[in-house]
């Protein structure tokens, strides 16, 4: 009976849909409770990061410790943080380059015009706490933990490149390796063990600053109380955790 | 056909939903992995297994367990700011046990000096810098400074040494003539603690005014401006740069 079995395949494709809806209806809110009730717990702990930029001398020392300490590919273009270095002429033309993303210092630049101020920015993830990344991830492989930082599950991305797509701070890069995404995780290994970051350790000036946003008494904070902060991208209403001192209107 | 009354397309339509329902049920166990979703959509797992990654970089407090001498200069020195992996590499593993790891010392010219102490015009005023070429060629730059105390053997004689980007712009302008001390009196003690011992700029449009005044006994070549008409609700070099003033 042809009539039948349309019509059997009919209901069938119409029913598929409301009963997984119904079950994820029912599953879901299960687990965004679990995950209040977890956040509340550890919410003092929520990590941030301070640069200063007038105090960046350009070395490169913490895009080299970054690369060491998380085993990123050797290739020269990928980093979890990198070293921007802004040249603005008189005329108004903003030069930024990053050679080899800062690792090895940078040279003197070849100037073609006159340069009215330069200056050093450290880039990397800004651990946003509205993170664009997470909202686009398809399988939820890119998650805020309860302490804030943003991480990357790589056994369970699928490598679909959403994320470095959704990145407005180009922060993120697939790892050739994996073929997956990958990204600063403010070494989440180090902080959980009361270490600094690679690229705060080594930091010769006190440039980077790293510390706990809730705390009443950690060196963000006091950085944070004593200067003007700014973020990137402000409008983007992303709202990093990363904070910028002295930053020049002309840094994108 | 009917089951207990019920309508026969009732009844397909509950084993259909049974059917489906089982098989959803089947395939979230078989595919959502294991810890998803104990903390938020993810796999708590994940964030084990992030924070079990291995560190390589030990922290200069473990260093000085064992290095003390090292540690004792570096602490009252220029360089205290300086981790000590900073110039020996990831030391984790010699930390852990000294003879599993050689750290790296770069005893060679500038191999690890110049990163930070070469000129480049980018970095903060201030932050000591040497024009390699220049600067006691062809030695190692640790037969003269200790790399755990660098303080050079003999103070500093001219403020380019550190303050390398003002010399350089000034030495370009109409201002190239003028020491510093034209303009900033600087203690000695400023060469040796610089942040200690800050030397004084300017506060007055009469600074300026001692040479560009209409009536100030200076050079005839040096141009002249009307301190009370010129720019008078303002201080000279809020208009011009002093290092590099134009007109
Ligand atoms: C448990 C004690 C211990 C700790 C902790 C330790 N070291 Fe050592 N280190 C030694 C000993 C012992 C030697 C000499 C070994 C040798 O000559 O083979 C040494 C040698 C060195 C050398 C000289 C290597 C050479 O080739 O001459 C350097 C540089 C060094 N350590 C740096 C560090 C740094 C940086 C740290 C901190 C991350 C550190 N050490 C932590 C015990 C330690
Ligand atoms: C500015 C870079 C720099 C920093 C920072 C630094 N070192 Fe060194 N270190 C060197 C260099 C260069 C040498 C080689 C000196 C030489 O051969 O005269 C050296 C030598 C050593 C040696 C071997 C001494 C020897 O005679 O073989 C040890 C041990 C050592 N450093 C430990 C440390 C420790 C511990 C710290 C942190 C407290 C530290 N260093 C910080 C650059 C540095
Ligand atoms: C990672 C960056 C870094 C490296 C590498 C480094 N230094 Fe330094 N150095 C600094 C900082 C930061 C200061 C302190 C500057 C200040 O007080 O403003 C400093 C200060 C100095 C001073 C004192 C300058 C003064 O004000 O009189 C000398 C000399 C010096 N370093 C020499 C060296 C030598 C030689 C080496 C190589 C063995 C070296 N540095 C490697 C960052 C570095
Ligand atoms: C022959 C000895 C000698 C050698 C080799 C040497 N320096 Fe110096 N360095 C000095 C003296 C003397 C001064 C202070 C006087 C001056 O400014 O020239 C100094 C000053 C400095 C300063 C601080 C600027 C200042 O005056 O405060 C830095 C930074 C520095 N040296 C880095 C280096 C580096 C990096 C090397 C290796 C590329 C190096 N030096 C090699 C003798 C030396
Ligand atoms: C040993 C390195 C060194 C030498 C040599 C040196 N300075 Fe400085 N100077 C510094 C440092 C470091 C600062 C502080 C910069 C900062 O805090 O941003 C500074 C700051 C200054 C300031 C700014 C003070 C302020 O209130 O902002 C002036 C002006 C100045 N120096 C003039 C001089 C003059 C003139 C000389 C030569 C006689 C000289 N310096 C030599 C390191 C040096
Ligand atoms: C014509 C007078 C004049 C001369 C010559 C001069 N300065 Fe200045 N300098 C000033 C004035 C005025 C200011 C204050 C600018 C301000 O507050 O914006 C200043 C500020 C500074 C500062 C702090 C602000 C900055 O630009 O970083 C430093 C450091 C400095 N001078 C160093 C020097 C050195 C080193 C020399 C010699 C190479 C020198 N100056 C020569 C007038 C002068
Ligand atoms: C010790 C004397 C002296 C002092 C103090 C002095 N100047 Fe000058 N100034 C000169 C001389 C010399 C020239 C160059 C004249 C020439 O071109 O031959 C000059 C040139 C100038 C010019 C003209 C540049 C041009 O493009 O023609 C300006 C603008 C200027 N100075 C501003 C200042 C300001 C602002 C101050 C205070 C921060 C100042 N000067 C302090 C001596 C001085
Ligand atoms: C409001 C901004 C402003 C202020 C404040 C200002 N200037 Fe000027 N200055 C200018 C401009 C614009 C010019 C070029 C046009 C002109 O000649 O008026 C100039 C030109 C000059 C010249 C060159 C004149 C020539 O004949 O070449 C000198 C010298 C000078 N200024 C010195 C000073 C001194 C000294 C002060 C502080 C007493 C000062 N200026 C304050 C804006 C300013």
């Amino acid at each position: 009976m042809p009539e039948d079995r349309s019509r059997r395949e009919f209901l069938i494709s119409v029913l598929q849909f409301p009963c997984s809806a119904a079950l994820v209806a029912v599953c879901g809110p299960l687990a965004t409770a679990a995950a209040a009730t977890e956040d509340e717990a550890s919410s003092e702990r929520y990590f941030g990061m301070g640069i200063q930029v007038d105090k960046c001398i350009g070395c490169g020392r913490c895009v080299r410790a970054c690369k060491t300490e998380n085993d990123l590919p050797e290739a020269p273009f990928y980093f979890r943080t990198w070293i921007e270095r802004y040249a603005i002429h008189a005329d108004g033309r903003v030069d930024v380059d990053s050679p080899e993303g800062g690792i090895n210092g940078f040279l003197p630049r070849e100037s073609e015009g006159e340069v009215v101020r330069s200056f050093f920015v450290p880039k990397l993830c800004n651990q946003c706490d509205n993170p664009p990344c997470v909202q686009v991830c398809p399988v939820g492989a890119t998650f805020k933990t309860d302490d804030g930082v943003i991480l990357v599950d790589s056994d369970y991305c699928i490598g679909c490149r959403y994320c470095i797509q959704a990145c407005p701070y180009g922060a993120r890069f697939l790892d050739p390796r994996t073929k997956t995404a990958d990204k600063c995780t403010f070494c989440y290994h180090r902080i959980t063990q009361g270490l600094l970051p690679a690229c705060v350790e080594v930091c010769p000036t006190g440039a980077r600053v790293f510390g706990e946003l809730k705390a009443d008494a950690s060196p963000l904070r006091r950085l944070m109380r004593m200067s003007r902060l700014q973020v990137l991208k402000p409008s983007l209403n992303t709202e990093p955790k990363v904070f910028y001192t002295e930053l020049d209107g002309e840094v994108r | 056909m009917k089951l207990w009354g019920i309508a026969d397309q009732v009844v397909r339509l509950a084993i259909l939903l049974a059917i489906v329902g089982g098989v959803t049920v089947a395939l979230r166990a078989r595919f959502v992995p294991p810890s998803f979703g104990e903390t938020g959509h993810y796999r708590a797992e994940a964030v084990t297994i992030a924070a079990e990654l291995p560190v390589r970089y030990a922290g200069s407090e473990i260093c000085a367990e064992c290095h003390d001498d090292q540690e004792e200069l570096r602490r009252r020195s220029y360089h205290r700011g300086l981790s000590c992996e900073v110039c020996h590499g990831a030391a984790a593993a010699h930390a852990e046990d000294f003879e599993a790891q050689q750290p790296l010392v770069p005893r060679a010219r500038g191999e690890a000096c110049l990163a930070c102490h070469e000129y480049l015009p980018s970095r903060p005023t201030g932050f000591p810098q040497i024009i390699e070429r220049l600067h006691n060629p062809l030695e190692p730059c640790v037969g003269c400074h200790d790399p755990h105390d660098p303080t050079p053997p003999e103070v500093p004689s001219s403020c380019a040494a550190c303050h390398a980007q003002i010399e350089r712009t000034k030495a370009v302008s109409h201002h190239l003539a003028l020491t510093c001390e034209t303009c900033h009196e600087a203690a000695p003690e400023h060469r040796i603690e610089p942040r200690s011992h800050l030397p004084n700029k300017p506060t007055a449009r009469e600074a300026c005014g001692r040479c560009h005044a209409e009536g100030a006994d200076s050079g005839a070549e040096i141009p002249r401006v009307d301190l009370d008409t010129h720019g008078p609700r303002y201080l000279c070099w809020q208009c011009h740069y002093p290092h590099h003033p134009e007109a």
